[in-house]
């Protein structure tokens, strides 16, 4: 067990190395970079002025020694400096965390609360009306831009009960229930594609384990539809679907910058379009290092939480 | 003793020739859903191929004089902001979503391919190395390495379809891999080699026309999630730049700042973003119950 614990650590540290290596990397593929922008919106400047600015925010240093430079600043916790916003990276950063992550737990949670009950329903009710009719709607929430049907609902509101949502950031603080509102409906417009996923492999895992022999005892015995189902198959079933929802993770982090935008909330992922497109590399850099952190580490608990659900899997391999 | 040759029955034609038509008709048949959504994706190539013809206006030509107007027999979906024509748009709209889909598609199929099939092939610390590398890029979140991808290229069709292309690499790797290791144990894979087959022919003679089947299924999931990140990166503003129409930036900023006065410069966009999405879903998943039982329901 231990040792399992290590190696996956191990595992993830290397993992996370090389994505470091992979976006700092990326980031440097860009034709131009902060200099160049700040100077298109000041006009000329002569040569000496742009050496010495780049010199002052150190990317007249070559390439390999930026990059060590950074690492060493992730280690210490230090994320360097924002080039737009003259502060540093973490300050900036750091008033937008909460708002996303509330927004992607209410996501999640929407996800599981739509996904896993419309999936057992389906599964149960295999090649009926309702389950097409399920399996289409998931379909569809699949399909849907999460920011298309963020402006569908924020057009129904506007168009059905004359009300417009709140257009600034109301903080919890001040009125609890207009916050809600305003985190309820992105959350629903990011939950519903993440429930999707999670319906259709609760489905197809149930199903499995509805063909086995254990079940077939337990039906054979008499028991109730009810608890065959919700108590010996579902149990089996969920392995699948609490990897899925650690892989969903990831993808509802892509789901959130452009829901933040359209809801215009000051989240980090919408703030994350904002300092792409201002080459703001400290920003940018620390922002998807940090996604990377998130998504390995959910994975790592994915991992360990497979054990817990299933015996056989105690760390053996 | 001298050798008879003995006298067997052979069946008159032992390879039935393959009938496309057939096989079409038992699809349509046993999957009616994945017929309804392969017939969507034809109206949306019919639609790219001859948008030119279907157009009722010049897709980017604007009219200051009709702007946000409503749907009428003269513009079939209205107008947007500056006057040009929604219909003639989104018709000229499904040929930029479906190039960029079809294009990133194949080129992250295909160069994950070969990397899969390599990687499955040689085994051992290449494999190894091959897959840890494919974890890290599968680890970022397919939206955010698109994003920063296409703001480091720069704004142009080329550079969508490279962003775009990448983070399907790592899924069709493994994706062929997994078929790779299947196959190569094959017996005829050792027949090959104990004949002396060069193992490059081996893999791209032998091994990769039997990968076919997952190859196609690979291909129709992703243009789906092609589609919908192009239109994603459009509507941030990093995506197809100007003039080309695309659905997703006739969803950007501008239109929502109307959209409570034309609440159809955002409905019709997304609708056909929607329809185009849905559509290769369903017939992703009816190819892959039909081609690849093994991942049937997953």
């Amino acid at each position: 067990m231990k040792t399992y614990i290590v190696q996956r650590l191990a595992i993830a540290l290397l993992t996370l190395l090389g994505m470091s290596i992979v976006i700092f990397a990326l980031l440097r593929l860009a034709p131009g970079d902060i200099v160049d922008i700040l100077f298109s919106t000041a006009g000329y400047i002569s040569d000496s002025e742009k050496q010495a600015i780049m010199k002052e925010l150190g990317i007249d240093r070559p390439y390999v020694v930026q990059y060590l430079d950074w690492l060493h600043q992730i280690v210490t916790g230090d994320l360097g400096k924002s080039y737009r916003y003259d502060l540093p990276a973490w300050e900036v950063i750091r008033p937008l965390v909460p708002v996303t992550l509330e927004l992607a737990a209410l996501s999640m949670i929407f996800a599981v609360l739509m996904g896993v009950p419309t999936g057992v329903v389906s599964a149960v009710r295999q090649d009926t009306a309702l389950d097409y009719a399920l399996r289409v709607f998931s379909l569809a929430g699949l399909s849907m831009p999460a920011f298309w049907l963020g402006m569908v609902i924020i057009l129904g509101l506007v168009s059905w009960f004359a009300w417009i949502p709140p257009i600034t950031y109301v903080s919890p603080a001040k009125d609890l229930k207009l916050h809600a509102i305003q985190f309820l409906l992105p959350a629903l417009a990011v939950g519903y594609r993440s429930s999707a996923l999670i319906m259709r492999i609760t489905r197809s895992s149930l199903l499995e384990v509805m063909r086995e022999d254990y079940i077939r005892t337990a039906w054979a015995k008499g028991q109730t539809g009810r608890i065959v189902i919700w108590r010996h198959a579902l149990k089996n079933a969920l392995l699948p679907v609490v990897t899925v929802i650690g892989i969903e993770f990831a993808f509802l982090i892509g789901g959130l910058v452009v829901t933040e935008t359209v809801f215009n909330l000051p989240g980090v992922a919408r703030f994350l379009v904002q300092a792409i497109l201002w080459r703001d590399y400290p920003v940018v850099q620390n922002l998807v290092m940090f996604t990377a952190i998130v998504v390995i580490l959910s994975n790592l608990i994915v991992d360990m939480l497979y054990g817990v659900l299933d015996p056989r899997v105690r760390y053996g391999g | 003793m001298a050798v008879r040759p003995a006298t067997i029955a052979v069946p008159a034609r032992a390879h039935p020739t393959f009938a496309p038509w057939t096989a079409v008709a038992r699809f349509v048949r046993k999957k009616p859903l994945g017929a309804a959504g392969g017939a969507l994706m034809l109206l949306m190539l019919v639609t790219a191929l001859f948008a030119d013809i279907l157009q009722t206006h010049d897709p980017i030509a604007t009219n200051a004089a009709y702007t946000l107007g409503r749907p009428n027999l003269e513009h079939l979906l209205g107008t947007d902001h500056l006057g040009r024509d929604i219909y003639s748009r989104i018709v000229h709209g499904a040929r930029v979503s479906l190039v960029v889909g079809v294009a990133s598609t194949l080129l992250g199929s295909v160069l994950g391919g070969i990397v899969g099939l390599l990687s499955g092939y040689v085994g051992g610390k290449t494999d190894l190395i091959t897959q840890r590398v494919l974890d890290i890029l599968q680890g970022l979140p397919l939206l955010v390495l698109a994003l920063v991808m296409s703001a480091a290229l720069g704004p142009s069709v080329q550079n969508v379809v490279i962003a775009i292309s990448i983070p399907i690499v790592p899924r069709a790797a493994r994706v062929i891999r997994a078929s790779v290791l299947s196959i190569r144990e094959m017996q005829y894979i050792e027949a090959a080699r104990s004949l002396g087959v060069q193992h490059l022919r081996i893999a791209f003679r032998h091994i990769l026309p039997n990968t076919i089947g997952p190859f196609i299924v690979l291909c129709t999931a992703q243009l789906g999630s092609a589609i919908l990140v192009e239109a994603t990166l459009s509507y941030l503003g990093l995506g197809v730049p100007e003039p080309y129409p695309s659905w997703g930036r006739m969803l950007s900023v501008s239109a929502a700042e109307y959209a409570q006065k034309a609440p159809h410069l955002v409905l019709f966009p997304g609708l056909a973003i929607s329809l185009a999405v849905f559509a290769s879903n369903l017939l992703g998943d009816a190819l892959r119950d039909t081609l690849d039982p093994r991942l049937r329901g997953s």
